[in-house]
């Protein structure tokens, strides 16, 4: 990275200096209004609302040179059979055949109309320097045989920025995994924006699941809006991680939509995990669902900022959401925000956040059948867990996390 | 609820325009408008103070210069322009009555348009009133009594010439002059309030009450007070206010420390009812208010509010739970109708163990009025067993007027116990539709409903402030059926 003073001299200014501007057709209005969000901008402090528990200092003072490591990293897929796509470092080095799916660098100015950058600025810097990404069509009314798998391999001390989006057609049904992973040295900063489309009628499953093994500074954002009577669906899954943090701005715009996020973080050492989610109501008629649990070893942090907010005139509209932490260790900190906004009346919106520890009774009630004081915690955090992971309707998500689980945490095979 | 009948409500919801919104023509003697160094002065000279408040008073106008108005709360008003506002006001006659007769009849007719006519509550409830009209207190009631046992219980000025040492111990010890925007103004400017103490062991035999009120025209009021509760004693403390009406804005910004000392209880009750503005939103109170406890070992406080007045309300009355089985507990009804705005709640602080509070928070907004909650819960390290329940509901009474809910929960201690729980709604339609096929008209059934929803909350009032605060209830949101 070049050490030049950079027009606005700060960290960011110096984190920017080594990356270049996109080289994708988006649109020109876009790509300025993001440089105006970043511009004359440094790296949020805690004083900003959304950074309000998560500090960005670790990452404004890393240095990442851009390297790839040249050795091969392991994994497991998740799906059997997919439509596979495989980004290491930011590039494309693997594509699937049969279904309508370009790579973000070749797609025209007028497949990108209408994809911007919110004001978030790492939203902005995403556009403005975005590398590559996905575009990913379903056509109306087809119905998608197979999953689409895109894994993220995370392989050196690089910067990468993608931006993926994905275009449900009317009445049409896919399923997406996203699954992030990486080698046990890497470093880098990988900021994924996933615009997604929801035609009406549509049926949208994400499974995002993050692994990283190194100390990466994970950033991903979901940026998705439904038409009426489309349902979307948003596993949330962070099995492992240095520094995570999720965005979710889920905007519903037609009646009679459905959206469920669900959420599971398992967190171990000094691991961060920052959730945000808005869930914007606009219109009346629509339901919301929203769990995320969490479970909390040694030192590690979890943030919970869930947001709903019901416009004026969005009336019946269902809103629910939940957020519960299990601490397990002295040292582990819990920070949860569960908001909610409401300008209409006739709606039922409720959110509840609990923290607390594993019941001694529940513990007891076990020991006193011969289960071991370790097995029963184990059987009592994935249980806990266990009622988010219950909601993925996919088998090889379950089973995957399970298993990742299972082997991470040394716990039974259940 | 009991003795309140239909016809009551009725004639109380003829009286559409505010209630309590008079002016009346007391002789008051005022400071120029503006603040500097001088104004201040001028104020501690008046008031006679020793020169170590005067010096905290300069202190804090120094911090209050340097520092903004906070833009965080989820309202949005006309700042109030400070060079524009009188910072001190007293009634003319300085003269203190040693019984009830003495009293200038004037006054006595304000009161009892207040509804708070001395003699009935006297005789009948024990209240010891120290009323507070603009700022200096010109009646005390059951000194006597209270001396007796040592408690002390006067105003603010009369502390500090009596009780300077008590004053200058506990002032600013729970909510320091650096505390916020606010709070710096009224360390610097505040003209008057109570102050109470509570001796070791003893149980105060009667709830204490003050009734605070804006008189004199554009004169904000700053109000201090500081209630001390000595080892092992107990007190009930009522704050209800009115205020008159008139058009533009004014600024209440008061400040409130309680101290609860090892194995002390405080109990404050407010019911409050400032001026909320005209049905077009012009006018109203700002009320931005600074409440605070701290509790030492064993120790208790326990906040009850039901808050129907004001056009912007900005209020987090809190405890710090400092010591070993502390508790904190913080109930409270907020109306707001027409235009009006609050951004409320309260925070709780774990710092010692086993700690314990409760928060129980009902919202209720009518015509176009915003009503947030935000709460603060936070458990340190070191507050191992800390056990903390919220439960924040909203009641939305129309189309056009907003909820809102924004609870902060940061635990860093793995034995935490911390649940919160909060909905929003309207009025069932099933509910309307049992209450009115009993023949219970709609305005009638909406305060049923509403009384029954807040009932947790009112349950914790002292037995006078319930029937009073049920009526503010049913005054606040008649003919916003929505």
């Amino acid at each position: 990275m070049q050490e030049t003073i950079s027009a606005s001299g700060n960290k960011l200014g110096l984190f920017r200096s080594g990356l270049s501007l996109t080289s994708i057709s988006f649109d020109r209005l876009a790509i300025s209004n993001a440089l105006a969000v970043i511009e004359d901008r440094d790296f949020p402090t805690t004083h900003e609302e959304s950074w309000k528990y998560t500090r960005l200092s670790k990452l404004a003072n890393s240095k990442f040179s851009g390297t790839s490591f040249n050795k091969e990293v392991n994994y497991s897929n998740v799906h059997s059979d997919a439509y596979r796509f495989i980004f290491e470092n930011g590039r494309l080095i693997h594509s699937s055949e049969g279904i309508n799916a370009i790579s973000l660098k070749a797609a025209t100015e007028m497949k990108l109309q209408g994809i911007t950058s919110e004001n978030s600025l790492f939203d902005a810097i995403n556009l403005a320097y975005a590398e590559d990404g996905l575009l990913i069509e379903i056509s109306a009314k087809e119905k998608l045989q197979k999953p689409i798998e895109i894994v993220h391999i995370a392989n050196g001390n690089k910067v990468s920025n993608l931006r993926h989006i994905f275009r449900v057609g009317d009445f049409a049904e896919a399923e997406i995994t996203l699954l992030y992973t990486g080698s046990n040295d890497s470093t880098s900063f990988i900021n994924v924006v996933s615009n997604i489309e929801l035609g009406t009628g549509s049926h949208l499953t994400i499974n995002k699941l993050q692994s990283e093994f190194g100390t990466d500074f994970h950033f991903s954002k979901e940026f998705a809006k439904q038409q009426k009577d489309s349902n979307l669906t948003l596993n949330t899954l962070t099995l492992n991680g240095n520094f995570v943090r999720n965005d979710v701005v889920i905007r519903v715009e037609g009646q009679n939509a459905e959206s469920n996020l669900n959420g599971a973080y398992i967190l171990r050492n000094n691991q961060l995990v920052d959730n945000h989610t808005v869930v914007d109501h606009l219109v009346p008629n629509c339901q919301s669902n929203e769990l995320y649990k969490g479970v909390l070893y040694d030192k590690s942090t979890a943030v919970f900022n869930g947001k709903v907010f019901v416009r004026q005139d969005a009336q019946k509209i269902n809103a629910f959401q939940s957020n519960g932490n299990v601490m397990m260790s002295e040292g582990a900190t819990v920070y949860s925000k569960p908001e909610l906004e409401i300008y209409a009346d006739d709606v039922k919106c409720s959110h509840g956040s609990t923290t607390g520890q594993l019941d001694e009774e529940a513990i007891y009630y076990l020991r006193a059948r011969g289960i071991s004081e370790k097995s029963a915690k184990e059987l009592l955090v994935s249980a806990f867990v266990g009622d988010v992971l219950n909601n993925i309707e996919n088998q090889e998500v379950f089973d995957f996390t399970n298993k990742f689980l299972s082997y991470s945490f040394g716990w039974k095979n259940n | 609820m009991a003795n309140y009948t239909e016809d009551e409500l009725a004639k109380d919801l003829e009286n559409q325009e505010y209630k309590f919104g008079f002016v009346t023509d007391i002789e008051t003697e005022k400071v120029p408008i503006g603040l500097n160094e001088d104004i201040i002065k001028l104020i501690s000279a008046k008031k006679n103070e020793p020169e170590w408040l005067l010096e905290h008073r300069l202190k804090a106008f120094e911090i209050w210069k340097s520092m903004t108005e906070p833009e965080w709360a989820h309202v949005t008003y006309k700042k109030p322009d400070f060079q524009a506002i009188t910072y001190y006001a007293a009634p003319k006659q300085t003269k203190k009555y040693e019984s009830w007769d003495d009293v200038d009849p004037e006054m006595k007719e304000i009161m009892s348009k207040l509804g708070i006519s001395m003699e009935e509550q006297q005789r009948l409830t024990g209240v010891a009133v120290d009323f507070v009209m603009d700022s200096v207190s010109v009646a005390t009631s059951f000194k006597e009594k209270l001396k007796e046992l040592g408690i002390i219980f006067c105003s603010f000025s009369d502390a500090v010439q009596e009780y300077p040492e008590l004053v200058k111990k506990h002032m600013g010890t729970v909510v320091p002059t650096t505390d916020n925007f606010y709070a710096a103004l009224n360390s610097a400017v505040f003209t008057d309030g109570s102050f109470c103490y509570i001796p070791k062991g003893v149980r105060c035999p009667m709830e204490l009450s003050t009734y605070f009120r804006i008189n004199a025209g554009g004169t904000g009021q700053f109000e201090r007070t500081l209630v001390v509760a000595d080892e092992g004693s107990y007190v009930s403390y009522l704050e209800g206010c009115t205020a008159p009406q008139r058009d533009e804005n004014q600024l209440h910004a008061a400040v409130v420390e309680l101290i609860a000392l090892e194995n002390a209880e405080i109990k404050y009750s407010t019911v409050q009812n400032w001026y909320p503005g005209d049905k077009e939103g012009k006018g109203g109170v700002f009320n931005f208010v600074t409440k605070r406890g701290i509790c030492e070992r064993n120790a208790k406080i326990s906040w009850t509010q039901v808050e129907t007045g004001s056009a912007v309300t900005w209020k987090y009355p809190s405890c710090i739970l400092k010591g070993d089985n502390s508790i904190g507990e913080f109930y409270s009804v907020a109306v707001t109708n027409n235009f009006q705005q609050a951004d409320t709640g309260t925070k709780m602080v774990h710092l010692g163990k086993n700690t314990k509070s409760t928060i129980i928070s009902k919202g209720i907004s009518a015509g176009k009025s915003q009503n947030s909650y935000r709460g603060l819960v936070q458990i340190h390290k070191n507050a191992n067993n800390a056990r903390n329940f919220s439960q924040c509901d909203s009641l939305l009474m129309t189309s056009e007027c907003g909820a809102h809910t924004f609870p902060y929960i940061e635990c860093k201690n793995p034995t935490a116990k911390i649940e919160h729980e909060a909905t929003t709604s309207k009025i069932g339609e099933d509910q309307m539709f049992y209450c009115m096929q009993r023949g219970i008209s709609e305005e009638k059934a909406i305060s049923l409903i509403v009384n029954g929803y807040c009932k947790e909350v009112l349950n914790q009032l002292p037995m006078e402030f319930a029937v009073e605060a049920q009526k503010l209830l049913a005054i606040s949101l008649e003919g916003s059926v929505g």
